[in-house]
């Protein structure tokens, strides 16, 4: 994230996205595959880089190999034909979009910091510190409830952040300015698409 | 990285004099009041720089009817329509923090000549 100087001279906090120029790597029909939808690449791989059926499943489309492949579903009355780019000349600034990503990973994370515990007191002869407190009751039930809240591993779900304004884009770059903060790690993958 | 890096390049101001920490300024600041828009002066000691890039902030100490006031402003800031070095200071640190527990003649910085 960097910050930029707004047209009225306040910084906005921003989070930088290179979107594009994605590929159409496939398109999906409904008489073929039974839904509608558009397979998307994008970031440049050396093609000795590329097993022999991501090679070919190029080829047929007749683009370079790519790093990332992903579907997106098509609205209806649009058609996208393979080899087609998709740039971020479709998003304007002052749009609202929707960003879905993988967050970070956070490993077994505790209940404070996973579930937002309060945790036991700090001192006066407590040793309940960062504990998550009774989980249930005693001989009826005899067990703990489904569902109760505990330790384990927290992060890396897909996360969607929504209406996120864009501040500025940058078609020669194929740069998005966003307000705000998105879901993961730099040089992460992302999904973006209008609110 | 090297796109942000790219971004904040373009916004870093290249017009305002070097000044550095010690250094009594004279920072010209666009305010709004009302929807009115004026230009206020604020000088006095700076006494701290703080940051990198177009996030790079620095404070400006003065004393005003004997109540010591503190201002930070983005170095890059569009806001500020000029700045002026008014005396360039002799200092041996690289924050000042000392200078507010300083009052009258004891809260001056040697002048360097």
């Amino acid at each position: 994230m960097t910050q930029v100087w707004s047209d009225d001279d306040r910084l906005i906090p921003v989070t930088v996205i290179e979107a594009g120029p994605c590929v159409v790597s496939q398109v999906r029909t409904m008489e073929r595959d039974g839904y509608e939808a558009v397979q998307l690449a994008f970031g440049d791989v050396k093609e000795s880089r590329v097993n022999k059926p991501e090679a070919g499943h190029f080829a047929r489309a007749g683009v370079t190999p790519k790093r990332f492949v992903a579907e997106v579903p098509i609205a209806e009355g649009e058609s996208f034909k393979p080899g087609q780019e998709v740039t971020v000349e479709g998003f304007e600034a002052g749009q609202q979009i929707h960003v879905t990503g993988t967050s970070k990973g956070k490993g077994f994370a505790g209940v404070m910091k996973r579930h937002n515990f309060r945790g036991g007191p700090g001192g006066h002869g407590s040793h309940a510190h960062r504990e998550p407190g009774s989980v249930g009751q005693a001989s009826t039930p005899s067990r703990v409830f489904k569902g109760v809240r505990l330790p384990g591993r927290m992060g890396g779900d897909t996360v969607t952040v929504r209406n996120l304004e864009i501040v500025r884009v940058d078609a020669e770059q194929n740069l998005l300015l966003v307000k705000g903060a998105v879901p993961g790690g730099k040089d992460s993958l992302l999904t973006i698409r209008l609110a | 990285m090297d796109k942000i890096r790219a971004i904040e390049q373009q916004q870093l101001r290249d017009d305002l004099p070097a000044f550095g920490v010690g250094d009594t300024v004279k920072v010209m600041y666009k305010v709004v009041e009302g929807g009115r828009e004026r230009v206020q002066p604020f000088q006095g000691i700076v006494i701290r720089r703080h940051g990198s890039g177009n996030r790079e902030t620095f404070t400006v100490r003065k004393i005003s009817f004997a109540v010591g006031v503190e201002r930070t402003f983005p170095v890059h800031s569009p806001k500020i329509v000029s700045l002026e070095v008014v005396t360039r200071g002799k200092v041996r640190r690289a924050k000042l923090y000392y200078l507010r527990d300083k009052v009258g003649k004891a809260a001056r910085v040697k002048e360097r000549r």
